[in-house]
């Protein structure tokens, strides 16, 4: 189904939109990878989640919700800003907006689960993982992304996957959520 | 991901910027305070530059903190003071700064007696010119931090009364709060002896009072400005302790202010003179925290200015 994305820059409607999940099947693949964690995880005491920021923070929300409810018990869940650990700084014309991380526990001896909406070039994983490396020594990270879309750029993959997605380099891929969007969807612009 | 619309390559002054770009620079401070929170207090994004410490003037808290934040965001210092430069042997500002800049130096922080010196060098650099005062002119980081902290504790700035309180006439510090407070909206009251607080100060957008009772009896933050001995021609008041007792924030006066507002100072303070010691150390004092926040403050600035890529703006 082609739409128009009620974003678009401009006069005129450049970019055709495909909806790869709509909210009910967002739910389901975040149901599916919440069990996946726990079958990958069978001392979940240590468990935690981070999320990126901006999508990839009530990402882990869900998830810690969702592993809390199977195994009956809550655990904690941060948020991370990875802009002061980009690569790219002195690549880019303008500085990127950095706002605070937010991770309230102590990391070190957790299994932590990393929480992002989109996987594409691992860079952001790899900042990621420095950055949580300065809050203290985790006993294991896995990687949880709700979308695969390839291109990777790094040696860096996925644990849980909700969806793996072939993509072309220049196409877009958009995860919107409720607590941000308005919406749960996801969607690819070419 | 988001990128700032900030776009200057230097910080000179406040009245060059915009709100939105003081926004801008709070907001980033606000993470890079959370940064000192950290097991490991040090990001890795000025990784590979290059910050001199340039201090024509002589200064420990803001050359340190400056210090502090370059070395928080990876970069590498050096540091430069008059009597260990070639100053002492006769060399000028600008071959000097010229010199640092066949270093490849990234980050220049000056500070200079003579107002427009760092202003004079980002003209002549490709590096960033960050001014760390110049003169009697502006102190913006100085400004910033206060800023910085006023709106922190008070959740906002503007609608606010802030009185600044003491050496207005010599005071950098008071030219920089005087244009950002009155930017983001805050009513501005300077007060203390009429021959350092002349009226032409009211053409900044502020009041300017003799009465210190009326001063602070409405004020919700009051910023105590030292005495600036060194930078005093000849005597402007008959003396410290008249100064103290007509001006200074003492326990009687304290009692009249209102039951929320913030005590702040830029430091170095001089106990019994503009402040009582036991009001510097009371719990609506904020001059610690002050300082906490002017590492924040810097290391957003450095960001800022030289988190990005290599500019030939300004180089003549």
């Amino acid at each position: 189904m082609a739409v128009c994305p009620t974003e678009a820059d401009g006069f005129f409607c450049v970019m055709s939109a495909t909806v790869l999940m709509d909210a009910a099947t967002l739910e389901r693949t975040l149901t599916r990878m919440a069990h996946e964690i726990v079958e990958h995880n069978p001392e979940p005491e240590s468990l935690a989640f981070i999320g990126i920021h901006t999508h990839g923070a009530p990402l882990a929300k869900r998830l810690a919700a969702k592993v809390g409810a199977i195994l009956k018990r809550e655990f904690p869940v941060g948020e991370l800003d990875i802009s002061m650990h980009r690569d790219d700084l002195a690549l880019r014309d303008a500085p990127p907006q950095v706002g605070p991380s937010n991770i309230t526990f102590d990391v070190t001896g957790r299994a932590v689960v990393l929480v992002d909406d989109v996987l594409f070039t691992g860079r952001t994983i790899r900042a990621a993982m420095d950055e949580i490396s300065d809050f203290g020594r985790p006993q294991r990270i896995q990687l949880a992304s709700l979308i695969d879309r390839g291109h990777r750029e790094l040696p860096i993959r996925p644990d849980y996957v909700g969806k793996n997605v072939p993509t072309a380099p220049g196409e877009r891929v958009r995860v919107r959520l409720v607590e941000i969007d308005g919406k749960d969807e996801v969607v690819i612009e070419r | 991901m988001t990128t700032t619309s900030w776009n200057h390559k230097d910080l000179l002054g406040i009245q060059d910027l915009t709100v939105d770009e003081v926004n801008c620079l709070l907001d980033t401070a606000t993470a890079f305070k959370q940064v000192g929170e950290r097991a490991v207090k040090k990001v890795p994004s000025l990784r590979g530059k290059t910050m001199v410490n340039l201090f024509i003037e002589p200064s420990t808290r803001t050359r340190t903190s400056f210090e502090l934040a370059a070395k928080r965001l990876s970069a590498d210092v050096i540091n430069i003071t008059t009597s260990a430069s070639s100053i002492v042997k006769g060399e000028t500002l600008k071959d000097t700064a010229l010199n640092l800049q066949a270093l490849n130096t990234d980050i220049i922080v000056i500070r200079h007696s003579a107002a427009g010196a760092p202003h004079f060098l980002s003209r002549l650099l490709t590096a960033s010119v960050i001014n760390a005062g110049d003169g009697a002119h502006e102190h913006p980081t100085q400004a910033l931090l206060d800023a910085f902290t006023i709106r922190e504790k008070k959740g906002r700035i503007a609608g606010l009364n802030v009185t600044i309180l003491g050496d207005i006439l010599y005071s950098r510090v008071a030219r920089s709060n005087i244009w950002l407070l009155t930017k983001l909206g805050a009513h501005v009251t300077l007060a203390g002896p009429s021959t350092l607080v002349p009226r032409v100060f009211e053409e900044f957008g502020c009041r300017v009072t003799y009465d210190i009772d009326e001063a602070i009896r409405d004020a919700d933050v009051i910023n105590l400005l030292r005495i600036q001995h060194e930078r005093q021609r000849k005597t402007m008041f008959p003396s410290i302790g008249e100064y103290a007792a007509m001006f200074g924030l003492n326990k009687e006066r304290f009692a009249r202010t209102k039951p929320d507002a913030m005590i702040m100072h830029p430091g170095p303070i001089n106990r019994g003179i503009e402040i009582d010691s036991e009001i510097a150390d009371c719990g609506r004092s904020v001059i610690l925290e002050q300082v906490t926040n002017g590492l924040a403050v810097r290391m957003a600035v450095l960001f800022l200015c030289a988190g990005r890529k290599h500019s030939t703006e300004g180089a003549e």
